[in-house]
C-alpha cells in the first residue's frame, strides 16, 4: 500500500467465517445483550443517514406490536455505487445472518430483501444461497424466513417507506415522517430496514465483538466501510477503507494525479474541491457517503457535471411534492440559462436560495439533498457554471 | 381520554390530544397557515408543502399538517424562513402553471389564486415551465373537463376517488418532472370507470377539473324566442346555491331561486321536486310489485334487494362494478329524466306547445346528470328528453352574469303544471331521503294508516353514517297486502360509492337480507353532490342536510301520494303507477360496462 494512512480492511468480504456458529452463539445472548453490543459498536448505517443501528433496532423492539419485519435494503440506486452489488454475489449468507439476528432482537418472523431491478442476474444464485441458509436455521430450529422482493428501477423506491410502498404494491411515493418505519413499516408494522452493508458488520460484529470494530474509525465514525470508486481513477473498484481519512488521503491512493474534485456520496452528495481536499474527513463529521467516490481531473466540466445530476433528480424525483418536482427543474433550466447568457450571472444566488427552501422543505431525503451536490459544486466552481 | 399534549405556538401555549396535527392545533389557536394538498374530507398527503411551519430544534421546516404534535414542541408559523419557503414554493407551482385566471373557470374561485394573492406574488421569480411541458385537455366527457396545465398535482383528486368513491379512475403516472394525475392508460375521462360524479370536481383547488359548462347553450336558448324554456330545480339546489352568492351554509333559498330563474327569463320555472313524488309512486309501487312476486307467487326470477336508480353516479358505479345486480336496481329512471319524459309530453300537450319547440334545461347538485341526459336511451319524448343540465354552480354564474342581487330578491312559487311537491320530495336531496319518502308512501298503502314515526320523521334512516341499516314491521295490513303481514321490511341506506361498494359485497356475500337499498354516489347525498358549491366538508354537508329536513317539516304535503298534481298526472295520463305508459315514459335499462 502506498498510503500508511490509508488502512485496507476485510471485514464484509472475509470468507474465514462459520456462518452457523456466529449465529448459534448471537442467540445464546439476551435481546439487551445483542443491543448493548452493537450500541458499543458505534455502527451507524451505512446506506447514506447514518442512523445508529442499535437504537433502530431497539425501537422496534420495543414496539409492543406482535407483526414485525426486517428488511435490507438492496435498492442501491445511488450514482456511483456498486458496492451492495459485490457484497450480495460475494458474502450473501452475511446479510442473512445479520437479518436474522435482528430478528430476534425486534420478534420478526419474516424478513424480505429488496432487490434492485437492474440486479436481476444475481437472483438465481440468491435463491440457491437461501435455501442453503434456510436449512441451516431450520436446523438451528429458528423460525424466520426471508424472501426477495424485486424493484423496477426508480431510484425513489430505495427511500425506506418508499421502497415499503413499492413492496406493497403501490406507487413508489416516500410517506410522511413520522411515523417512522421503526413504529410502522412494511404494511405498517414496526419494521427495521437497513442497507446491505450495514446487515453485514453487524453480523461480523457478532463474530468478531464489538471492541474490533470500534477500534477502526473515528469517534463519530467507527469502523470501516465499502467504497465504490469511479471516474478518472486508474484503479476503479470496490474498497473496504478504515473511516475517518482526508479526501487528500484518498485522492493520493486513488487519483491519476490531475484531481481537481471528489464527488463523496454521489448525486445526493457533496462535491470536494481541491483546494478542501486536506481539511475534509470522509464520514459522518464530515462528508458522509453511502459509498460512491467519484474522481474527476481537470479535463472534467463541473458544468456537465452538475446538470448530469440534475437530470438524474429531476427524472427520479418521485414527483409528489412541490419543492423537489419544481425545483429540480427550475435548477437545471436554471443554470442552462446562465450559461447560455440568457439569465445574468447572480441567478445563480437565487438558484442558491431555491436549493436551500428544498432542503428544508422537500418531503424526503431526495428533495432535500438535491442542495447538497448543486451548493458545493455552484459554490466551488462559480467560473465553469457561467463561461 | 387521549393524551395530552403541550406545546406552543407563536409563543402561545396550548394543550391538545395526542395525534393532533400542528394545522389542526393551530386552527384551535386562530392561526392560519395556507394549505394545498390538506382536505378535510381526505387522508393527509403532505405534498404541496405550502403549509410549512418552523420547529425549533429542526433544520427542516415540517409540513404542518402531516407533524403531530409532540410535548414541549415550539411551532413558529411566520418566520422569515417560512415566508421565504412559502414563497418559493407558490413561486414553485406558478411557473409550472398555466397562469391565465382571466379566462379560467375557477377565477375568483381558486385556491391557488387566493395563496398568489396573499403572498403579492409579482413578477415571477423562476423560468415559466409550460413552454417545456405537453400539457393535455381533456374535453371529451360531457360532465367533467380536465386540463392539466392547471394542476398543481396535489393529489386531491385521486385520494377522493380511491377513498370515498373506491372507484380509482385517476391516479398518479409518471415520474419526476413528468408526474401527472391520468387515467387508465391515459383514456379520456369518458372512456374510463370515472362515473361522473364530480366529487374530485369539488376538491380541486383549482381549474384542472371543472365541470362541462353549458351556461352560453342556456342562454342562447332562452333568448331563443321561437323556444319554449322550462326549467327544473332538484331538491339539494334550494339548500346549497346561496353559498355561491355569499350567504351562509344551511340558508333555504327556494323561493329566491324560482325569482331570480324568472328573472333570467325561462319560460317556466318547474320543480324536480314533482318528480321526485312522482318516482317515489314508481318505485314504490315496484318494490311492492317485486315483494308480491317473492313472497306470493315465489317467482325465482324476481330481484331483491331492489336497488334505488336515481344517483346517475351510482348506475354508472354498478354498471362497471358490478354488472350481474343489474337487475336489482330499479327501472324508474331518476327524477330529473321522469321530469324531462314529461315535459315535452304531458306538459306540452297541457300547455299546448310543439314538443320540438321545448328546450328543458334542469339544475342539478350533481355533474352525474349532465351525463345521464347524454344517455341513449333518454328520449323516450321522442326528442333529448333533458337537453342541458346545469350544476348549482352553473346557476350561480348565470344570476351573477345578469347582474341579479341574489340577496335582495323577494321569493315567488313554482309555476304550473310540475311545480307541486312534497315534503317527501325535498328530502330526496339528503342520504335516506329516498328510503324516507318510500316508506312513508309504501307504509300507507299498505296499511292505510301513517308510518308510525313521530310526526313522520324516521330518524332511522337519517344521519350521516356511511352505511345505516333499518327495518319496519309491517302489521294491520289492507286486504290485497295481507301477504305483507307481520313482515320486516329491511332496508339499508349508503352515501358515498366507498360505502356503496360496502353495501354491494355484502349483497354479493349473501348477507344483509335487505329488501330495498338506497345508494347516493356522493357524501352526503345529493347535497354533497359534485355540482355543489365549493369548497365542501362535512360540517357544509351536515348544515345543507339540516336545512332539508327543516324544508320538508314546513311543507303543508310531506307525502309523495298526496301530491295533488301527481294524482292529476295520473288520472290524466298515466292511469296507475307502472302502468304501460308509465314504463314508456319513466322506466328505462341499464348497460354492463366494463371495469378496464
Ligand atoms: C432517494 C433515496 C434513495 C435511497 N436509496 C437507498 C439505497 O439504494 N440503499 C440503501 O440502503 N438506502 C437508501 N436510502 C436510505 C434509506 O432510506 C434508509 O435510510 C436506509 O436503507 C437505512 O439503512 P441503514 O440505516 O442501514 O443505512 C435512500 C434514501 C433516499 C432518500
Ligand atoms: S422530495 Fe422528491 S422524491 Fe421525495 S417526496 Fe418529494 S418529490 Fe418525491
Ligand atoms: S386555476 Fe386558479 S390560478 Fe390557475 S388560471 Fe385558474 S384561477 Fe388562475
Ligand atoms: S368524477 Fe367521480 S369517479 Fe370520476 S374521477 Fe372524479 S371522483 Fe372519480
Ligand atoms: S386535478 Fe386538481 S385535485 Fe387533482 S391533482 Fe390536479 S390540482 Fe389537485
Ligand atoms: S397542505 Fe400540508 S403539505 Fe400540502
Amino acid at each position: 500500500m502506498s498510503n500508511n494512512f490509508l488502512r485496507r480492511v476485510d471485514l464484509i468480504f472475509d470468507k474465514d467465517c462459520d456462518f452457523k456458529q456466529v449465529l448459534r452463539n448471537a442467540y445464546k445472548r439476551s435481546n439487551d445483550e445483542i443491543i448493548n453490543e452493537l450500541l458499543e459498536s458505534g455502527l451507524r448505517g451505512r446506506g447514506g443517514a447514518g442512523f445508529p443501528t442499535a437504537l433502530k433496532w431497539k425501537f422496534t423492539s420495543e414496539q409492543p406490536d406482535p407483526e414485525k419485519y426486517v428488511v435490507c435494503n438492496a435498492d442501491e440506486g445511488e450514482p456511483g455505487t456498486f458496492k451492495d452489488r459485490e457484497i450480495l454475489f460475494q458474502v450473501p449468507l452475511k446479510i442473512f445472518g445479520g437479518m436474522t439476528i435482528c430478528a430476534k432482537v425486534i420478534g420478526a418472523k419474516e424478513g424480505y430483501i429488496y432487490l434492485r431491478g437492474e440486479y436481476r442476474f444475481l437472483l438465481l444464485e440468491l435463491e440457491n444461497q437461501l435455501q442453503i441458509f434456510h436449512s441451516i436455521i431450520d436446523d438451528l430450529k429458528i423460525p424466520f424466513h426471508i424472501k426477495i422482493v424485486m424493484g423496477s428501477g426508480a431510484y425513489i423506491c430505495g427511500e425506506e417507506s418508499a421502497l415499503f410502498e413499492s413492496m406493497e404494491g403501490d406507487r413508489g411515493e416516500p410517506r410522511n415522517k413520522p411515523p417512522y418505519p421503526t413504529v410502522s413499516g412494511f404494511r405498517k408494522k414496526p419494521t427495521v430496514i437497513n442497507n446491505v452493508e450495514t446487515l453485514v458488520y453487524a453480523f461480523m460484529i457478532f463474530r468478531y465483538g464489538a471492541r474490533k470494530f470500534k477500534e477502526l474509525g473515528t469517534i463519530d465514525s467507527r469502523g470501516s466501510k465499502v467504497f465504490s470508486v469511479s471516474g478518472d481513477t486508474p484503479k476503479p473498484g470496490i474498497y473496504e477503507l478504515e473511516l475517518g481519512m482526508t479526501v487528500e488521503q484518498f485522492v493520493q491512493e486513488f487519483g491519476d494525479g490531475d484531481t481537481k474534485a471528489v464527488q463523496v456520496g454521489g448525486a445526493s452528495g457533496f462535491c470536494v474541491p481541491r483546494k478542501k481536499f486536506k481539511d475534509t474527513i470522509i464520514g459522518f463529521e464530515g462528508v458522509p457517503t453511502g459509498g460512491s467516490m467519484m474522481l474527476f481531473n481537470s479535463s472534467r466540466s463541473m458544468y456537465n457535471v452538475l446538470k448530469n445530476y440534475l437530470e438524474f433528480f429531476e427524472e427520479e424525483s418521485c414527483g409528489q411534492c412541490t419543492p423537489c418536482r419544481v425545483g429540480c427543474q427550475q435548477l437545471k433550466l436554471g443554470i442552462e440559462a446562465v450559461k447560455k447568457g440568457e439569465k445574468h450571472a447572480n441567478y445563480l444566488e437565487q438558484l442558491q436560495k431555491l436549493a436551500q427552501t428544498m432542503k428544508i422543505t422537500a418531503k424526503c431525503g431526495l428533495g432535500q439533498s438535491v442542495a447538497n451536490s448543486f451548493s458545493s459544486i455552484v459554490e466551488n466552481f462559480r467560473e465553469e457554471m457561467i463561461y | 381520554m387521549a393524551n395530552q399534549i403541550n406545546l406552543t405556538i407563536d409563543g402561545m401555549p396550548i394543550t391538545v390530544d395526542e395525534g393532533t396535527t400542528i394545522l389542526q392545533a393551530a386552527k384551535k389557536l386562530n392561526i392560519h397557515i395556507p394549505t394545498l394538498c390538506y382536505h378535510d374530507d381526505l387522508c393527509v398527503a403532505g405534498n404541496c408543502r405550502v403549509c410549512v411551519v418552523e420547529m425549533k430544534g429542526s433544520k427542516t421546516l415540517p409540513a404542518s399538517c402531516a407533524m403531530p404534535v409532540a410535548e414541549g414542541m415550539e411551532i413558529m408559523t411566520n418566520t422569515i424562513k417560512v415566508r421565504t419557503a412559502r414563497k418559493h414554493i407558490i413561486d414553485l407551482l406558478l411557473s409550472e402553471h398555466n397562469a391565465k385566471c382571466t379566462t379560467c373557470y375557477k377565477n375568483g374561485n381558486c385556491e391557488l389564486q387566493e395563496l398568489a394573492s396573499e403572498y403579492k406574488i409579482s413578477e415571477p421569480m423562476f423560468i415559466d415551465l409550460v413552454p417545456y411541458k405537453n400539457y393535455q385537455m381533456d374535453a371529451y366527457s360531457p360532465s367533467i373537463i380536465k386540463d392539466d396545465s392547471k394542476c398543481i398535482r396535489c393529489q386531491r383528486c385521486v385520494r377522493t376517488c380511491e377513498e370515498l368513491q373506491h372507484v380509482s379512475a385517476l391516479g398518479v403516472a409518471y415520474k419526476g418532472a413528468h408526474m401527472k394525475i391520468s387515467t387508465f392508460f391515459e383514456n379520456p375521462m369518458f372512456e374510463v370507470i370515472c362515473t361522473n360524479c364530480g366529487q374530485c370536481v369539488n376538491r380541486c383547488p383549482t381549474g384542472a377539473l371543472i365541470e362541462r359548462n353549458y351556461v352560453d347553450e342556456v342562454w342562447q336558448a332562452i333568448f331563443d324566442d321561437d323556444k319554449h324554456v322550462v326549467v327544473q330545480t332538484a331538491p339539494a339546489v334550494r339548500v346549497a346555491l346561496g353559498e355561491a352568492l355569499g350567504m351562509e351554509p344551511g340558508e333555504i333559498v327556494t323561493g329566491k331561486m324560482v325569482t331570480a330563474l324568472r328573472r333570467l327569463g325561462f319560460d317556466s320555472v318547474l320543480d324536480t321536486d314533482f318528480s321526485a313524488d312522482l318516482t317515489i309512486m314508481e318505485e314504490g309501487f315496484e318494490l311492492l310489485g317485486r315483494l308480491k312476486k317473492a313472497l306470493v307467487d315465489k317467482d325465482p326470477n324476481v330481484k331483491l334487494p331492489m336497488a334505488t336508480s336515481c344517483s346517475p353516479g351510482w348506475i354508472k358505479f354498478i354498471e362497471h362494478t358490478y354488472p350481474e345486480y343489474l337487475d336489482n336496481l330499479s327501472t324508474c329512471k331518476s327524477p330529473q329524466q321522469m321530469f324531462g319524459a314529461l315535459a315535452k309530453t304531458y306538459y306540452a300537450q297541457k300547455r299546448n306547445l310543439d314538443p320540438a319547440k321545448i328546450v328543458s334545461v334542469s339544475i342539478m347538485p350533481c355533474t352525474a346528470k349532465k351525463f345521464e341526459a347524454d344517455r341513449p336511451e333518454m328520449s323516450s319524448s321522442g326528442y333529448k328528453d333533458v337537453d342541458y343540465v346545469l350544476t348549482t354552480r352553473e346557476l350561480a354564474v348565470m344570476i351573477k352574469q345578469a347582474g341579479i342581487d341574489f340577496s335582495a330578491l323577494p321569493e315567488s312559487q313554482y309555476d304550473s303544471v310540475m311545480g307541486i311537491s312534497t315534503g317527501a320530495a325535498v328530502i330526496f336531496g339528503a342520504t335516506g331521503g329516498v328510503m324516507e319518502a318510500a316508506l312513508r308512501t309504501a307504509y300507507e298503502v299498505v296499511t292505510g294508516r301513517e308510518v308510525p314515526f313521530n310526526g313522520l320523521n324516521i330518524a332511522l334512516v337519517r344521519g350521516m353514517d356511511g352505511v345505516r341499516e333499518a327495518s319496519i314491521k309491517i302489521d294491520g295490513t289492507k286486504p290485497e297486502w295481507k301477504f305483507l303481514e307481520g313482515v320486516e321490511l329491511k332496508t339499508v341506506v349508503a352515501h358515498g360509492l366507498t360505502n356503496a361498494k360496502r353495501v354491494m359485497d355484502a349483497v354479493r356475500e349473501g348477507k344483509g337480507g335487505w329488501h330495498f337499498i338506497e345508494i347516493m354516489a356522493c357524501p352526503g347525498g345529493c347535497i354533497g353532490g359534485g355540482g355543489q358549491p365549493i369548497p365542501t366538508n362535512e360540517e357544509i354537508r351536515r348544515k345543507r342536510v339540516e336545512a332539508i329536513y327543516r324544508e320538508d317539516a314546513g311543507m303543508p304535503i310531506r307525502k309523495s301520494h298526496e301530491n295533488p298534481e301527481v294524482i292529476a298526472l295520473y288520472k290524466e295520463y298515466l292511469q296507475e303507477p307502472n302502468s304501460h305508459k308509465s314504463h314508456e315514459l319513466l322506466h328505462t335499462h341499464y348497460k354492463a360496462r366494463q371495469r378496464y
